[in-house]
C-alpha cells in the first residue's frame, strides 16, 4: 500500500513546493527568527543560571541569625536604615538553636541546617597578621551548605580539635602551607594555636582571605559563646523558594531571616530586568515572524485565487480550503522551528569557541536544552497557524466563480 | 408535451439571475429560465457574447445561487440546501469542463484526474488512481500521466480535464466552451470524446459553445438571447 496524505496536508505540502521562492523566503524568516529565539534564551538561561551558581556558591540559601531589636529600634527613631550599625562587639546566640535547627529542618523545602558560630579575629604568623573571621561549623553538616570539598586545593575540609581550614590568599598572605601552624587572636583577648589541615579556593579572593574554619566547640570558646551557635545556615531543594522558606521561618520564630534572594536583591533585579529584555526581544521576534508568514501567504492567496476556485467547484469546502492555508503557516513555523533549532545549535557552537573567560574557559557550554527545542516547535508551529488564519479565511471566503472566470 | 420516460437530472423553472442587487448598477442577466435535461441528453447551450450562458452554466453548476425560481438537481431542490450540502453535491455529481482547462499546475494529470475522488473521500486510494488512469488512457494520454499541465498541448490539458470532470462518474457535466480556445481538429477530438463518454455513462450533457458545427452535432440546442431563452430545439430540425 502506498502512503497517500489526506487531501488539505497533500494539497497545502504541493502549494509550498510550487511557491518556491516565496517558501524559502518565509522559511528562512522563520528560522532566523526561532535561532534568534533559541540562540537567545540558551545563552541567558545558561549564563543566568551560572551567575546564581556562582552567587550561592559560597552563600547559603537562608540564614537564621538573633533577633535585632537594638536594629530595629534604630530603624524606628532615626527613620532610615543607613543609621544602623552593627554592633560588632558583643556576639548573641539565637535562644535555643537546637529546637531552631529541628524546626528548620523540619519545614518542607528545607534541605539541610548547620550551625555556625562566627566572630572576628586576627590570624596572626611571625610579624604578619591579617583580620579573618572564624567560622565554627560541623564540616560534616557545612558541607550540605557550602560544598567546600568542591573547592579544596590542599588537604580535606575537615576540622577537629585545632586542625583548622583556611583560604588561599590567607595561606598566600601568610606564607602557610599544610601542616603549618598559625595563631589566632581575639579581640577578647583570648588566642589559639592552629594547624593547616586544608587550604580551600572558593572563587573569591575576600572570602578566600577571611575565612579560618575550625571545630564549633573551639569557636564557641574563643567567642565567648559557649553552647551557642551565631547563626544557622540553611539550603533549600528550589533555590527560588528560597524567600518563602525564609518568610515562614521569620513568622514561626521571630528571628531575624534572610535569604539569598534578599541579601542578593540587586543581582536578582539585574537578572529579572535581563529576563525582561530578553521577553520583549522574543516578542518582537515571534510579531515580525508573524508578520512575515501572514503576507507572503496573503500573496500566496491571491495568487492561488484560481486554484482555489478550481478546488471548490471540484468539491472542496470552505473548511478544507481554510485547512490548506493553516497547514501551510503550521508546516512553516514547524520546519522553521527545526532549522532555526540547528542554527541556533550551531551559533552556540561558534560563539561558545569565540568567547572565553580569563582563564580561557568558554563564557557558555555549547548545548542546547531539548526542553528549548521543543517550546520552539510548539510556538513556531502555533504562530504559524495563528498567522496563517488570516489569509486562510480569506481563500476560504474566496468566491469560486469569480476565481474562475478571472 | 409526452411524460419523459426518465428523470429529468435538472429542472430550472422561472430561474432568475440579478447582480448587485439593490444597487443603482442592479442587473438581471437572467429573466425566468424554464429548462429540463434529461438522464443521456447531450445539449448545446448557445447564443451571443454577454446572454448569459456562463452565468447559467455556473448557476445549474451550483457555483452561483440563482436570484429566484427554481433548480432542482435529481430531483433535489437546491434552494433548501445548506452551503455545505450544495459543495459535496457539486462535488460528487457534477462534471466541470471550462475554456481554459483550468488544471492544478502543481498536479501531475493522474493528481489533477485524481482529485474529485480526494476531495470526495479524503484522500486517494488504490482503486482512484486506477480510475484515473483508465480514464486517461481513453482519452489517450496515459503516456503522460506523470507530467505537469505545462509540459502538455492545448488539446492533451483539456483532454485531462475531461478525464478529470469524468472521475466521480457524474449524472451531469457542463462544459463551458471546451473547445473555445483550440483550432478546429483539436475541438472535433474533444468534442468527440465528450459525446463518447455521453453515450457510454448516459450522463446528461449541457455544453456551451460558439461552433455552429459542433452545436449541429449535439442532440438538442438551446439558444439563449439576452437572458431569455429564444429557442430550443432538437438539432437536427
Ligand atoms: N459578477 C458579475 N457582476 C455583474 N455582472 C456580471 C457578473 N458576471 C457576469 N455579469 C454580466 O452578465 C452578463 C452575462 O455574462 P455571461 O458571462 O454569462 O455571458 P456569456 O453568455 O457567457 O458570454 P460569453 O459568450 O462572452 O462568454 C454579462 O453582461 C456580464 O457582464
Ligand atoms: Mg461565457
Amino acid at each position: 500500500m502506498k502512503f497517500r496524505l489526506p487531501f488539505a496536508p497533500l494539497v497545502a505540502l504541493r502549494f509550498l513546493r510550487e511557491g518556491r521562492m516565496q517558501t524559502l523566503l518565509i522559511l528562512a524568516g522563520t528560522t532566523g527568527g526561532v535561532a534568534v529565539i533559541v540562540f537567545l534564551t540558551q545563552l541567558i538561561t545558561q549564563l543566568q543560571a551560572q551567575i546564581v551558581d556562582r552567587v550561592l556558591g559560597s552563600q547559603a540559601h537562608v540564614v537564621i541569625r538573633p533577633a535585632e531589636e537594638v536594629n530595629r529600634r534604630a530603624i524606628d527613631d532615626a527613620g532610615f536604615a543607613s543609621i544602623i550599625e552593627p554592633r560588632a562587639q558583643r556576639l548573641r546566640s539565637i535562644d535555643q538553636w537546637e529546637n531552631i535547627a529541628r524546626l528548620a529542618a523540619d519545614m518542607p523545602g528545607v534541605t539541610a541546617v548547620s550551625p555556625v558560630v562566627t566572630g572576628p579575629a586576627f590570624a596572626v604568623r611571625g610579624q604578619a597578621s591579617k583580620s579573618v573571621a572564624l567560622m565554627g561549623v560541623d564540616a560534616e553538616r557545612y558541607r550540605r551548605i557550602v560544598r567546600m570539598e568542591e573547592y579544596m586545593v590542599a588537604g580535606r575540609f575537615a576540622v577537629d580539635g585545632t586542625r583548622a581550614v583556611i583560604g588561599s590568599e590567607l595561606a598566600k598572605d601568610l606564607g602557610i602551607r599544610m601542616d603549618d601552624k598559625l595563631r589566632v587572636a581575639l579581640p577578647n583577648g583570648r588566642d589559639e594555636l592552629l594547624q593547616v589541615g586544608g587550604i580551600f579556593d572558593i572563587g573569591n579572593k575576600d572570602l578566600n582571605r577571611r575565612w579560618i574554619f575550625v571545630t564549633l566547640p573551639l569557636a564557641q570558646s574563643l567567642l565567648d559563646l559557649p553552647g551557642g551557635v551565631s547563626n544557622l545556615d540553611l539550603t533549600v531543594a528550589d533555590i527560588f523558594e528560597a524567600q518563602p522558606v525564609a518568610d515562614r521561618l521569620r513568622g514561626a520564630t521571630s528571628l531575624t531571616v534572610e535569604s539569598w534572594m534578599q541579601t542578593n536583591a540587586q543581582l536578582l533585579a539585574a537578572l529579572r530586568n535581563q529576563s525582561v529584555s530578553n521577553n520583549l526581544i522574543r516578542s518582537f521576534v515571534v510579531i515580525i515572524v508573524a508578520l512575515g508568514i501572514a503576507s507572503v501567504l496573503v500573496v500566496s492567496v491571491v495568487q492561488k485565487q484560481k486554484e482555489i476556485g478550481i478546488l471548490r467547484a471540484m468539491g472542496a469546502s470552505r473548511s478544507m480550503i481554510l485547512q490548506v492555508f493553516l497547514i501551510q503557516g503550521a508546516v512553516v513555523g514547524a520546519v522553521g522551528s527545526v532549522l532555526g533549532s540547528a542554527l541556533a545549535f550551531t551559533l552556540l557552537n561558534v560563539f561558545s569557541a569565540i568567547y572565553r573567560n580569563a582563564d580561557g574557559q568558554p563564557l557558555f557550554a555549547a548545548e542546547l536544552e531539548p526542553r528549548f527545542i521543543v517550546m520552539a516547535a510548539v510556538v513556531a508551529t502555533f504562530v504559524g497557524l495563528l498567522s496563517a488564519l488570516i489569509p486562510a479565511r480569506r481563500a476560504a471566503r474566496m468566491d469560486p466563480v469569480q476565481a474562475i472566470r478571472s | 408535451m409526452s411524460t419523459p420516460v426518465i428523470a429529468p437530472v435538472i429542472e430550472l423553472a422561472g430561474l432568475t439571475k440579478a447582480y448587485n442587487l439593490g444597487t443603482p448598477v442592479e442587473t438581471e442577466v437572467l429573466h425566468g429560465i424554464d429548462l429540463s435535461l434529461a438522464e443521456g441528453e447531450f445539449a448545446a447551450l448557445i447564443g451571443p457574447s454577454g446572454s448569459g450562458k456562463s452565468t447559467l452554466l455556473n448557476i445549474i453548476g451550483l457555483l452561483e445561487r440563482p436570484t429566484g425560481g427554481r433548480l432542482s438537481i435529481g430531483g433535489r431542490d437546491t434552494a433548501s440546501l445548506s452551503e455545505a450540502e450544495i459543495t459535496q453535491l457539486r462535488g460528487r455529481s457534477i462534471g466541470f469542463v471550462f475554456q481554459f482547462h483550468h488544471l492544478l499546475p502543481a498536479f501531475t494529470a493522474l493528481e489533477n484526474v485524481m482529485m474529485p475522488t480526494i476531495i470526495a473521500r479524503g484522500r486517494a486510494d488504490d482503486e482512484a488512481e486506477a480510475t484515473a488512469l483508465e480514464l486517461l488512457d481513453a482519452v489517450g494520454l496515459k503516456a503522460h500521466a506523470l507530467k505537469k499541465p505545462a509540459a502538455l498541448s492545448g488539446g492533451q490539458q483539456q483532454r485531462v480535464a475531461i478525464a478529470r470532470a469524468l472521475a466521480l462518474r457524474p449524472r451531469l457535466i457542463l462544459a463551458d466552451e471546451p473547445t473555445g480556445n483550440l483550432d478546429t481538429h483539436t475541438a472535433d477530438d474533444i468534442f468527440a470524446l465528450l459525446r463518447e463518454f455521453n453515450r457510454q455513462s448516459n450522463c446528461a450533457c449541457l455544453i456551451v459553445t460558439h461552433d455552429p458545427r459542433l452545436a449541429a452535432r449535439c442532440d438538442r440546442i438551446v439558444r439563449l438571447v439576452d437572458g431569455h431563452i429564444a429557442d430550443d430545439s432538437p438539432a437536427s430540425a
